[in-house]
């Protein structure tokens, strides 16, 4: 029960200071459109997905894109907790140190997934067909794909001293595994032609890879064959989410 | 009087370094320990081993009766921390930081309120309770975060130099508060200080520290008495002649010269001080000054370390970037 109360109050700590930094909000308008309208006006014109307008076939990837810049983006927490003493104040509260980590993720996964929800609005904006049956699903897959995400930022800042060897990290992380993941066109699969194999490769070890497929299969619906069947994609991610708890809930309590 | 706080031959070494020096200490139920030396001494080595932050390489110990590596979450439930360094949440408010303590202390959520409003009010903060403590100044911050160490009622409260960096009003407060907390929640505390008038002030017994040793152990009374009377300081020339001269005439041999200045001590000092100006004249010394006074904590902290705690300069600047960091957020 105490955990419990702890892990909720670590949550709504995360929520609560994400909801009250504006400027982080509204900055998170930028990017996905610069994305939507004119890389995928760009990238349109000269790019055929069968079957599927292109700007609808890269919607999905940027909310996977969305999903993975905030979530890396959210390890910044422990750096500035670290760096303004409040994290003494959680680490030497009795609570085990798998709920400390938990209630973290879990605030930032959600701070993640308002950003992805965010992004919806401004795809049906900007005129993208969502059903709302497909957006309703696609929050559950949003939500999983955040947690794996958070972890590896809470993890990889738990273990730097400074705000900028957290930064040069994540451009070296965040970049591949964005244009590795098919999000901007298709790597692996029957569309991938001439793709060299060793990029296929990394697409395969890339969790982003299955989220944006996942994503893509529920809502681009039975225009879109996705790489892999709904259930394995979901798999994978559940899969990767558990290591990265782990791992993160170990990374955690080796933290002074 | 029952111990709360037992260490059995506590050790803590870095890489070589031994900061904490098998330490033996006992603090009482209800009592106001003041751990008293300057930087590096071991204090916060110490206060953070007790604390369950840091584990120990040698030694015990054990707090309310629970081990401090062995029973850590006991341990931990049963104590407040005020640290050295600031470490609120100041996105939050003064009553978010607040509810976030009780919430982690796992304080009923029934009770949750009530308690919080009263300690609101113990560190007269209910009127900025709402307001994000980024607000606040930093003597707001340190009241609001020696209340909330309080929220789970916690049975021994550790403050880490609870006055550093802070304006002698705020500090006066401070004490106030620290008193007054003690006395409504009939707590044990512990802190640690490099200031002598916060240790002298403070605490019901002091331990005095240094090189991770604990050097000398007592009420501030009695660790003033065993000076066995007053100090009398003299700044003259040919200092170490006049030393040797003092101790053969008059007996002086209790003395010590600290930045050039001779520092006596003895019993009587009023009547003394007149034979030491005539054997000063008799034998063509000059006394540029000559100062008596009752002794203080500074004296014992020389009388046991042959250094006055406030030669070390570290101290200075850290006091200084305390206060630096204080105002940076």
């Amino acid at each position: 029960m105490t955990e419990l109360r702890g892990l909720y109050t670590l949550w709504f700590r995360e929520v609560k200071r994400y909801l009250r930094d504006r400027t982080r909000v509204i900055s998170s308008f930028v990017q996905p459109i610069l994305w939507l309208v004119i890389f995928g006006a760009g990238f349109g014109m000269h790019f055929a997905i069968p079957g599927v307008n292109y700007q609808q076939y890269l919607f999905p990837g940027i909310i996977g894109q969305t999903l993975l810049f905030t979530s890396m983006f959210m390890g910044i927490s422990v750096i500035w907790d670290r760096e303004f003493g409040f994290m003494k104040e959680i680490l030497v509260a009795p609570i085990s140190r798998f709920s400390l980590f938990l209630g973290k993720m879990f605030g930032d996964s959600t701070d993640a997934l308002i950003q992805g929800l965010i992004v919806f609005a401004l795809g049906a904006v900007l005129g993208i067909s969502i059903d709302p049956i497909a957006f309703l699903a696609s929050i559950p897959i949003m939500l999983l794909i955040t947690f794996g995400l958070v972890s590896i930022g809470l993890i990889i800042a738990s273990f730097m001293g400074s705000l900028e060897s957290f930064g040069a990290i994540q451009t070296f992380i965040n970049l591949p595994l964005f244009f590795l993941s098919g999000a901007l066109f298709p790597i692996n699969g029957p569309l991938a032609q001439g793709v060299p194999g060793w990029m296929q490769a990394a697409s395969t070890f890339n969790p982003l890879t299955y989220g944006v497929d996942a994503l893509r299969s529920v809502l681009l619906g039975g225009s879109y064959v996705g790489l892999q069947p709904l259930w394995v994609n979901i798999a994978v991610i559940c899969g990767f989410d558990v290591v990265m708890i782990a791992v993160g809930t170990w990374a955690f309590s080796r933290m002074k | 009087m029952t111990n709360i706080i037992e260490t059995n031959q506590l050790t803590r070494r870095f890489n070589g370094l031994t900061a904490v020096d098998k330490l033996d200490i006992t603090v009482e139920s209800g009592e106001i320990f003041g751990l008293l030396g300057p930087n590096g001494a071991g204090k916060t080595t110490t206060i953070s081993m007790l604390c369950t932050i840091l584990k120990p390489t040698g030694g015990s110990a054990k707090v309310n009766g629970f081990d401090i590596v062995k029973q850590a979450m006991q341990v931990r439930k049963s104590i407040g921390i005020v640290f050295q360094d600031p470490s609120i949440d100041d996105r939050l408010t003064g009553r978010e930081n607040l509810y976030m303590h009780a919430n982690l202390y796992g304080v009923p959520s029934s009770e949750q309120k009530e308690r919080i409003d009263r300690v609101l009010k113990l560190v007269e903060l209910d009127d900025r309770a709402d307001d994000l403590m980024r607000t606040y100044s930093g003597g707001m911050r340190r009241r609001l975060e020696l209340g909330r160490g309080l929220i789970h009622y916690p049975k021994v409260l550790f403050l880490d130099e609870p006055t550093v960096g802070l304006d002698p009003q705020t500090r006066d407060h401070i004490w106030k508060y620290i008193r007054e907390l003690k006395e409504a929640h009939d707590i044990t505390v512990v802190l640690t200080t490099h200031y002598m008038d916060e240790a002298d002030r403070l605490s019901d017994r002091i331990g005095i520290m240094d090189h991770g040793k604990i050097i000398a152990l007592d009420t501030p009374s009695k660790l003033k008495e065993t000076l066995e009377g007053d100090v009398i300081t003299i700044k003259a020339n040919k200092i170490d002649e006049f030393t040797a001269l003092l101790a053969e005439k008059l007996g002086l041999t209790q003395s010590v010269i600290v930045d050039g200045g001779l520092e006596i001590t003895v019993h009587g000092g009023k009547s003394v001080m007149p034979r030491i100006m005539e054997v000063a004249a008799a034998n063509k010394f000059f006394i540029e000054s000559i100062l008596l006074r009752e002794p203080n904590l500074e004296d014992v902290f020389l009388h046991y370390t042959g250094r006055n705690i406030r030669s070390d300069n570290t101290r200075e600047l850290h006091g200084f970037s305390a206060i630096q960091r204080r105002k940076i957020r």
